[in-house]
């Protein structure tokens, strides 16, 4: 997983509440081996017509021209739906680092962590102040900080982030290797429950 | 203070907890299928590590697998190459795989319990979140992605911080026509689909109570509907009465020791829930969805809400493209609208009880001419005891296909899709755009009711037929 310290970016926004993972991802994509190529398919549906790549729906986000950036900015309860971890993939293909959101569905929330996503979770009001900036607008995530600031206006939001998972998130750390490094406990664990 | 049910089973799995961190949590049975976990494979074979606890690993083939002429290859190219990933990662690392052909394939939430490896107690995961299910038997179970997968192949245990604490207590005596599909399709209409996010939800009662284990399963297995991290159930002489005897259930004095320290398995009177509603089983009715997520849902007899009078702006938004998409008004009554399809399967409702209750409400009936009627049995054990028990007879002669184990129209991943623009009454467990196929209509709803659909053609208060 690479490091994530800090994002400036413009964003792309869909102010849209429950985001499903098939939304995301539909099940028809979900038949690769790899973790890699997903993003083409990122809201395939919501992304062309009749899933005709010749035929972008004009008045989604993602086909405007004026919407780019690292950021995606969503309604609340983004996420939710099936545990398909090629969501978190999609939008990091796509070249999404951060999704901010108002309220994550726990699976993803972890899933994206996993994958060096940063969920940033900010109260309805700052969300909405979010998705009144103009498409210029840029904002600027400091994971060590644990803040989220619009960087026309200045207003800046505190995220909560587990102190673990933070330290992973800027150091790149994952957890199967600090998992690797405790097999000897889980061993003696095994053993102190066989009855 | 009393512990809850879910606070005796999480503290005897936790390994270590990390200050300020997450529990590495022991898992005690992992259970994985073709479509999450080529990556997790791939994953420790690139770190160079071996399955810690290969045998603590069930796998199955069910999201991709057709579920007609499954002796043949599948067509597709790329489900092909799954299922056979499947198989060839599972021989490669000792995996025992229930795969396509074998008598115990099916889907992992029906398989798991059928098989008796679903035990109370336990912790169960799956790259699945329906692997809330197995929690019917007293388990903690929830879903995790495929880096989760990788974590227990690499360590038998994931990282998990731990949730708060919901109950939901259901009391009373159920109207007739009204089953456990139309409780969890309740509560979820009532909390919403996010309503239950960052809990575990335990189930009690005596309407939980008085269900058998297939009515418990189809419960928690919508818990991750309201955003539940699982749900779960107290086991009981239910549970153990439904567990004895299957294939990997404990026999003999290992099967009373099994008895004694199950019977712990409940929440103390005093222990303290985080958030707990009350339910009263009375003013539960037959439910159905008209919306693209699964907390959008009404008594079968009600109105869709009138959006003009939803106060809050981002949920009214929500529900006019639910609306939308869906092909339906604000305000509009469901009743005797016209449906093409009936789905009735999936790990919500695919067991032995549902196909029994659908069969005994169609039999000697015909389907209406203007539906195509699914019949997708759980498991290849299921659909055996639906030959056993006749039920294909009385299923074709209502004019129903009866097609093979898989996941089928739930999740419009294999061959078996709802056309674009038209409406589907289904078992299944998710209505979100697309999921039966692009542009697909679900109405979900339980197998009683997507069976009286079958025969009128129309969305019908089961009430009215019994």
């Amino acid at each position: 997983m690479k490091a994530l310290q800090k994002i400036h970016s413009r964003f792309v926004p869909l102010p849209m509440e429950n985001i499903d993972t098939d939304q995301i991802i539909p099940a028809r994509f979900l038949k690769a081996t790899t973790r890699e190529g997903f993003g083409k398919n990122l809201f395939r549906d919501w992304r062309y017509i009749n899933n005709d790549e010749s035929m972008p729906k004009n008045d989604f986000a993602l086909n405007q021209s004026q919407y780019t950036g690292e950021i995606l900015v969503a309604g609340k309860n983004f996420g939710c739906g099936s545990s398909r971890e090629h969501a978190a993939w999609s939008l990091l293909d796509y070249g999404f680092n951060a999704v901010v959101s108002s309220f994550f569905a726990d699976i993803f929330k972890n899933n994206a962590l996993n994958n060096g996503v940063l969920p940033v979770t900010v109260s309805d009001n700052f969300l909405q102040e979010i998705f009144q900036q103009g498409n210029e607008s840029t904002l600027t995530i400091n994971v060590e900080a644990q803040t989220i600031t619009i960087d026309a206006t200045g207003a800046s939001s505190h995220f909560e982030i587990n102190p673990y998972k933070k330290t992973c998130l800027l150091n790149g750390y994952d957890d199967i290797d600090f998992l690797l490094s405790k097999k000897e406990l889980i061993s003696e664990f095994e053993k102190s429950t066989k009855e | 203070m009393g512990k809850t049910l879910f606070d005796k089973i999480w503290d005897k799995h936790v390994v270590e907890t990390i200050n300020n961190g997450p529990s590495v949590l022991y898992i005690d049975r992992h259970f994985i299928h073709e479509v999450t976990s080529p990556q997790a494979f791939k994953g420790i074979e690139q770190r160079g590590v071996s399955l810690f606890r290969p045998k603590q690993t069930i796998a199955t083939a069910d999201h991709n697998v057709p579920t007609l002429n499954q002796h043949l290859p599948i067509k597709d190219e790329l489900s092909r190459m799954q299922v056979e990933q499947l198989i060839e990662n599972c021989e490669k690392h000792g995996v025992e795989l229930y795969g396509l052909g074998h008598p115990y394939q099916g889907i992992v939430h029906v398989i798991g319990p059928e098989l008796g490896i679903t035990q109370p107690g336990m912790t169960i995961v799956c790259g699945d979140s329906h692997t809330s299910t197995h929690g019917a038997f007293g388990t903690i179970a929830f879903g995790i992605g495929t880096s989760e997968v990788e974590m227990v192949f690499a360590s038998q245990c994931v990282l998990q911080t731990k949730p708060k604490t919901m109950r939901i207590n259901i009391e009373g005596a159920l109207q007739k026509g009204v089953v456990s599909k139309d409780i969890i399709l309740y509560i979820i209409a009532k909390i919403s689909s996010s309503g239950a996010t960052g809990y575990f939800v335990e189930y009690a009662g005596s309407t939980i109570r008085s269900l058998s284990m297939e009515a418990r399963m189809t419960i928690c297995n919508m818990s991750i509907e309201m955003g539940a991290r699982g749900g779960m159930i107290a086991p009981d002489e239910t549970c153990f009465e439904y567990i004895k005897g299957r294939a990997f259930a404990p026999k003999g004095e290992s099967w009373n020791e099994s008895i004694n320290k199950w019977s712990q398995l409940y929440s103390d009177s005093d222990a303290i829930f985080d958030s707990e509603i009350n339910i009263n089983a009375a003013d539960i009715q037959p439910m159905i969805t008209y919306g693209t997520n699964p907390g959008l849902g009404i008594a079968i007899n009600g109105n869709i809400p009138r959006t003009e009078n939803i106060v809050d702006e981002g949920e009214r938004n929500n529900i006019i493209k639910a609306l939308k998409y869906m092909g339906l008004e604000s305000g509009a009554s469901l009743l005797g609208m016209p449906v093409q399809h009936i789905f009735i399967g999936s790990c919500t409702n695919s067991r032995i009880e549902d196909l029994r209750e659908v069969a005994a409400l169609v039999k000697g009936k015909k389907k209406n001419s203007s539906v195509h009627v699914m019949i997708v049995p759980g498991s290849q054990q299921v659909a055996k005891q639906v030959h056993a028990e006749g039920l294909d007879q009385i299923f074709a002669e209502a004019g129903f296909q009866v097609r093979q184990a898989g996941c089928s129209a739930c999740l419009g991943m294999n061959e078996d899709k709802i056309p674009a623009g038209e409406y589907c009454i289904s078992t299944s467990n998710r209505n979100f755009e697309g999921r039966q196929g692009a542009g697909a209509r679900t109405l979900l709803a339980s197998p009683l009711t997507a069976a009286a659909a079958a025969i009128t053609g129309v969305v019908t208060d089961i009430r009215a037929m019994i």
